[in-house]
């Protein structure tokens, strides 16, 4: 009876249906640990709760004075909420400044369509950014101060990153010849009321 | 039969036992006591055995550390400061492991030049040589994730400038950043992924990736100073005439490494564990703040040279992009290198001053990643970046027409 056994494997076996056989299990068990991989992958993205804590925020700005800047925290990240003055928005009309930097239309950056313009805000007073620097994502400062000593004198004032030297006017736009490759970004946000911004909204524009 | 087994202790007697159901005394002499090595090791053929024994400390060191370590935003910091001064002997086990992450990379940046010294990525050990790097590599992420766990505010931008470097990948680099993170910011999620990745993941990659560093090593033979085969020649026994038994010849010689190098770690770590803000930097012992980056942010001292060259570059995506092709370049060598010759014993003054450019660059490079990005560091960087990958890039020419000197059938051994 067991004569037979070990006389030669290969007698009687169908080449193709083992063949078909191999390729098909393969298949089938890549397939389904690509499957299995899924749960694993996915459980590394922003949670239920993460989600939530990420919600909307509100800061009252209606006693932000000219020329003074408050930082609301907005899923982890400053957001900047500038009040300029006259006299910021003289540096920002001085024709001169649009040669100076890398994106001055905003046509590379990361903003809503409502703040895509020179000044990159809804209402001209008001800007609001991301305060995390568009290289590798550093806090940049404010030196609202023209000519400041150490940026020097032909700095119009704006924000500067200490990481890696990256310079932005005071609509979170960016200079040339600094590592940083884009804008500040603008966040999505509107006004609940005129002294009120709401961030994480994006604002009904008619 | 029963006369052969009466002969036999018992000790001995159990040595079979075991042998019959697992290969214990072949495993030891393939390894130990059979393996032979070139006779004509010097100094640096200590770095090996020393980055096994930092491994071995970092994970013995690294399991008392996680038993009051908490992996959460809110305990972190407290509960490194908790283990610093009130568990007993906790400040000890603590600054082993942070003097050990440095002393791992101080013995790994050793031992990689040895290599480039003496060709030791050449053929045939082009495998010895990429488990090399694919252990470098992990160990990088392995102290780059350590690197958040006390949750100190450099932890915290360190761990935000690195991760944001795969945001500069085109189209899904902030959907990665994101996914890596967990949220939508460096928070308490990101910290027990990390955890996880440093505790778990990354030293079970690497004790596997060093067993298989060894096999390899110990499958094509080691090099050795003077960059000869030492298979070529075998003796009547069958063993290379210029090989000697690894043990015990060189278990004696490495325990005297350890011996010098355990006195030069108790000296650090007894009496300048912080190395001055190098080892432990200073904006570390403020907790983690979100919202206020430390004036001045330098990742540790072993990373800065690649830091270095991705602040030279005036475009993110292309500072990536050299930073990384910084690292991979080294798993090139042995096809870029074209030269018949290993060692530097006798190649020419061409590769003699690439080589001694690439150590300058790579020191000064490092020097200027610790240092604040003014217009002449950068200018300097982008020098010697230029040096560093210079080494790289040209070595086909360079080692193509050096003037290399005829190798000796046998290795130079002085008997002391």
């Amino acid at each position: 009876m067991t004569s037979e056994v070990g006389k030669s494997n290969e007698e009687g076996v169908d080449g193709g249906r083992r063949h078909f056989l191999l390729v098909a299990t393969t298949v089938t068990g890549i397939a389904g640990a690509a499957m299995t991989a899924v749960p694993f992958l996915a459980s590394w993205k922003p949670s239920a709760r993460a989600q939530a804590l990420g919600a909307p925020v509100e800061q009252d700005i209606s006693k932000l004075e000219q020329g003074a800047m408050v930082k609301v925290n907005w899923r982890g990240q400053a957001i900047f909420i500038v009040h300029r003055s006259p006299e910021m928005m003289k540096q920002l009309e001085n024709p001169a400044l649009d040669g100076r930097l890398r994106d001055p239309k905003s046509e590379q950056s990361d903003q809503p369509k409502y703040a895509q313009n020179e000044l990159r805000s809804l209402k001209p007073d008001y800007l609001v950014l991301v305060g995390v620097c568009t290289h590798l994502g550093c806090a940049p400062l404010g030196r609202f101060q023209p000519g400041d000593a150490e940026l020097g004198a032909d700095w119009p004032g704006g924000f500067y990153c200490p990481c890696h030297g990256s310079k932005f006017d005071l609509a979170g736009r960016v200079f040339k010849d600094v590592p940083a490759p884009t804008n500040l970004k603008v966040p999505p946000y509107r006004f609940v009321t005129d002294g009120v911004v709401q961030i994480g909204v994006d604002a009904e524009v008619a | 039969m029963s006369a052969t087994m009466q002969e036999k202790g018992r000790l001995a007697q159990l040595v079979d036992w075991i042998d019959a159901r697992f290969p214990m005394t072949r495993f030891m002499k393939e390894h130990a006591s059979e393996y032979y090595a070139p006779k004509n090791f010097n100094f640096w053929y200590y770095f090996g055995s020393l980055a096994l024994v930092v491994l071995v400390l970092q994970i013995v060191t690294g399991i008392f550390l996680t038993m009051n370590y908490k992996p959460s935003a809110a305990d972190a910091f407290a509960s490194v400061e908790y283990i610093m001064r009130d568990v007993e002997w906790g400040w000890l086990i603590r600054y082993m492991h942070s003097t050990g992450a440095s002393a791992f990379f101080i013995v790994v940046y050793l031992h990689m030049f040895r290599g480039l010294m003496y060709g030791s990525y050449k053929n045939p050990r082009e495998l010895v040589w990429i488990f090399g790097m694919l252990i470098y590599l992990c160990l990088m992420a392995e102290a780059f994730f350590g690197y958040l766990l006390p949750w100190g505010n450099m932890s915290y931008w360190g761990a935000q400038v690195i991760v944001s470097l795969f945001g500069a990948i085109p189209g899904i680099g902030e959907s990665l950043v994101e996914w890596i993170r967990g949220d939508y910011y460096i928070s308490d999620i990101t910290l027990n992924r990390f955890f996880a990745l440093h505790v778990i993941a990354l030293p079970l990659a690497l004790v596997f990736l060093v067993i298989a560093h060894i096999f390899a090593l110990h499958e094509v033979g080691s090099n050795n100073p003077d960059g000869v085969e030492i298979k070529k020649l075998k003796g009547p026994d069958g063993h290379p005439v210029d090989g000697i038994p690894f043990h015990p010849y060189y278990t004696v010689k490495d325990l005297v490494g350890f011996i010098v190098f355990a006195m030069l770690f108790a000296l650090v770590l007894f009496f300048a564990p912080e190395m001055g803000g190098y080892f432990l930097e200073h904006a570390n012992f403020d907790p983690a703040n979100a919202l206020q980056t430390p004036e001045h942010i330098a990742p540790v001292w072993y990373f800065t040279p690649f830091y270095a060259i991705l602040r030279a570059v005036p475009n993110k995506l292309m500072g990536v992009v050299l930073m990384g092709a910084a690292v991979i370049l080294f798993v090139f060598l042995p096809w870029l290198d074209r030269s018949k010759v290993k060692s530097v014993r006798y190649r020419g003054w061409l590769f003699r001053g690439f080589l001694g450019a690439f150590a300058v660059s790579f020191i000064a490079l490092g020097y200027l990643g610790l240092k604040p990005a003014t217009p002449e560091y950068t200018l300097a960087a982008r020098f010697f970046a230029v040096v560093y990958f210079a080494f790289f890039l040209l070595m086909p020419w360079y080692t193509r027409i050096d003037q290399t000197k005829p190798v000796p059938e046998r290795v130079t051994f002085h008997a002391h």
